[in-house]
């Protein structure tokens, strides 16, 4: 064990740095050219001593475990309210926002505070789900796959969703009209190909996916894929290489179809 | 001063990397030079390795606890569960023996990636059930502080398993036990297939069963990479060697019936260096046979199948090396971006590659035509014979497709019945073994190390039971066969 004196002083640093510093911990670091001088201090430390190697798993285990606490099944709501209730409280707890048929949508405030109406739609379907920057992951899309009747999905920005998500969409094959995943960074064009059970969706918007590799080119396959669907964002022209006489014009312009 | 520097040894293993090799690129300069001097000074202390006449430094220990012959990625599983489930940090000292660093003729990194929960046998499907699991869940097991999480390129696009009028209803026998174990597979009929996929001829296709989730194909070097990273940042020390010796020590006891029965325990292992004679003794407690393609060699070394045939000394391990071919062409019309990896009943299979239209595939041989393993030399007429006249009946598209290339890799080939063999010999009590998985090796690969971990730490198997998969098998003449092997 490395010597009990440097452990006890670099803890008082690392707690008065707040959020940023547990998080500059725990977190992936950034390739080497773009590391701070924290991180690099980190590292070193981290290398040299068990104890700052040990606390910082813990911190990282201590996220990762933050993330399932809020994707936990909430098997009660479910048997006491109904798969349509336990699907919205999952939502509005995340943050996001809950159509029932025929009713209003239902939004969390920005304080997390949200209306408590919705305990007595037991029988009425949720229509729409607008998740967008919620924390959902794998575990959690097991309370959204329960609502049979969901029309349309918006998973933007979701920073935890990806392919293996996509891969269990199938299940609200036989309803989902609508699906967004713009800005997720975690989808790519192999958890789009599962997109190919849902036949009845008719719009699907996959602009912004930073982890795709050639944007224009999965439009075109994903279109191939659905042909009855819309497919919007990731035009055509994106990751073309314009031609040499068109380069000093810049490249804003697309090139004309 | 001597005992501030043994103190700032930070941690067991560290030596023979050197303080910067940990994380590439470090804060101080002269960091490189304060190792060097620390390691001298340790190694001429008491209780290091220093030896006057040369340098140690590039061979493996003198003694360990647990080594395990062959890196590949059943290897390299196992020495990350034992790590995992050791009750006290440090308590298992593991050495991993892996003759060619560059894994050039390896399985692992040859294997097309696929993963399927579609077998015939319980065991084998709980076992991709967990490993499918650990994949999606990769990040979590395998994470190492300050390094970027790994991108296994996962596609999660399924399996399709096509039958014939013969397979049909053992197809429908497996899809219910595949079921009941919990995997997401649907059956489907030729017009349902018809439907779903336009691109197959479904002429000769009496029922086929597509993996719905959980099924599909990854990048097996990022997992051998991932597990790499992170056992050597649990302590598990890399040797590049290989094994020539097991030095042994045998006991007589009597069986209930007073036959006499040899019990050979296994002392020390040889391990010869790269290019050179030289050779270290390692002391061991336990070997883990996990050489894939050449485990029948590592498992003669010890002496199994030494004896007159019949008996359970004389009972060889049937592990043997078979050469498999993959090939990747190009079909401009080819099937689109859902198509799932498709095996047909003849033995056939392919799988999209990428977004340019490319595909991988290959078929079995059968018996009769099976290649020499000596070598992995590529049969280009293999294709034209065998291989592509069923994938242009099954997909029309394939009639105009070019071969872009190919490549063979072994399958570490289980002649008895296609099936893994995991657990300890009767006779040579510490050998156990994670080898024979006939081409499903790497997608079960986590879980098969679990299992292991569990045998040697425990003594039992505490998760997946895999008592049908024992080397006793061999000698009691049990087949375990498993149906949907290709």
């Amino acid at each position: 064990m490395a010597a009990p004196r440097a452990y006890l002083h670099l803890v008082a640093p690392l707690w008065n740095g707040g959020t940023r510093g547990i998080r500059g911990m725990s977190s992936a670091v950034a390739p080497e050219g773009n590391q701070s001088k924290w991180g690099k201090l980190l590292q070193f430390l981290a290398d040299r001593f068990y104890d700052v190697e040990a606390l910082r798993e813990y911190l990282f285990q201590k996220q990762v475990s933050k993330i399932h606490q809020k994707n936990r099944s909430f098997t009660y709501i479910k048997e006491r309210y109904g798969p349509y209730v336990a699907g919205a409280y999952f939502i509005l707890k995340q943050g996001g926002a809950v159509k029932f048929q025929g009713k209003e949508w239902i939004r969390s405030s920005g304080r997390g505070h949200y209306s408590l109406e919705f305990l007595n739609f037991q029988a009425t379907p949720v229509e729409a789900v607008d998740a967008s920057g919620c924390a959902i992951n794998y575990q959690g899309l097991d309370n959204l796959l329960a609502l049979k009747e969901l029309q349309s999905l918006q998973l933007q920005r979701c920073p935890h969703v990806d392919d293996w998500c996509l891969s269990r969409l199938y299940q609200l094959a036989d309803s989902l009209q609508e699906l967004s995943l713009a800005g997720c960074p975690r989808i790519s064009e192999r958890g789009l190909a599962c997109l190919h059970h849902l036949q009845k969706l008719r719009r699907l918007d996959i602009s912004d996916l930073p982890a795709v590799s050639s944007p224009g080119l999965t439009r075109i396959l994903v279109e191939e894929m659905l042909p009855n669907c819309e497919v919007l964002g990731a035009e055509w022209t994106e990751g073309l290489k314009l031609g040499p006489e068109k380069q000093s014009r810049g490249t804003a312009s697309p090139i004309p179809a | 001063m001597l005992r501030g520097a043994l103190r700032f040894r930070a941690k067991p293993g560290l030596l023979g990397r050197g303080l910067n090799t940990r994380k590439g690129g470090s804060t101080l300069d002269w960091a490189g030079k304060v190792p060097e001097i620390k390691k001298k000074i340790q190694s001429f202390l008491p209780g290091g390795d220093w030896n006057p006449l040369y340098d140690t430094s590039h061979l493996p220990p003198e003694r360990t606890d647990v080594v395990i012959v062959g890196g590949g990625v059943l290897g390299l599983s196992v020495a990350y569960w034992l790590k995992r489930l050791e009750k006290q940090r440090g308590a298992i000292q593991v050495l991993v023996v892996e003759r060619d660093h560059t894994y050039s003729r390896a399985s692992t990194g040859l294997s097309v990636g696929g993963i399927r929960q579609q077998f015939s046998l319980p065991e084998n499907i709980q076992l991709s059930l967990f490993s499918v699991d650990f994949l999606r869940n990769i990040n979590d097991y395998l994470a190492v502080v300050d390094n970027p999480p790994l991108d296994l390129q996962f596609n999660p696009s399924g399996y399709l398993l096509l039958a014939s009028e013969k397979s049909a209803a053992m197809m429908e026998n497996n899809v219910k036990v595949q079921r009941q174990e919990g995997a997401k597979v649907c059956l489907m009929s030729p017009e349902q297939l018809q439907n779903k996929f336009p691109w197959i001829n479904t002429e000769g296709v009496a029922l086929a069963s597509y993996g719905l989730e959980g099924e599909g194909w990854f990048d097996p070097w990022c997992l051998l990479q991932g597990l790499q990273r992170k056992i050597q940042s649990m302590g598990v020390v890399f040797c590049r060697g290989e094994v020539t010796r097991f030095v042994s020590s045998s006991s007589h006891m009597e069986t209930m019936s007073g036959e006499e029965v040899t019990l050979k325990r296994i002392h020390e292992v040889h391990v010869k260096m790269d290019h050179s004679l030289e050779y270290q003794p390692v002391e061991c407690a336990i070997v883990i046979n996990a050489a894939g393609a050449w485990s029948g060699q590592i498992a003669e070394l010890a002496g199994i199948g030494r004896g007159p045939p019949g008996t359970l000394q004389g009972t060889k391990l049937p592990v043997e090396p078979r050469k498999r071919y993959v090939y990747l062409w190009h079909c401009p019309q080819g099937p689109g971006l859902e198509t799932p990896l498709v095996a047909d009943s003849s033995g056939a299979y392919f799988r999209r590659e990428g977004l340019g239209n490319n595909y991988l595939g290959g078929c079995s041989p059968t018996e009769e035509e099976e290649p020499d393993p000596g070598n992995l030399e590529v049969d280009h007429d293999f294709f034209q014979d065998k291989v592509w006249p069923h994938l242009a009946q099954r997909v029309p598209a394939f009639e105009n497709l070019k071969v872009r290339s190919a490549w063979a890799g072994y399958y570490d080939y289980n002649t008895f019945d296609q099936n893994g063999v995991v657990g300890p010999h009767p006779l040579v009590v510490n050998m156990y073994f994670a080898t024979g998985f006939s081409g499903h090796g790497l997608q079960q690969a986590p879980a098969v190390g679990r299992a292991v971990a569990e045998l040697v730490l425990e003594g039992h198997f505490q998760t997946i039971n895999l008592s049908s998969f024992l080397f006793s098998r061999f000698y009691l003449g049990e087949k375990v066969k498993e149906h949907n092997i290709f």
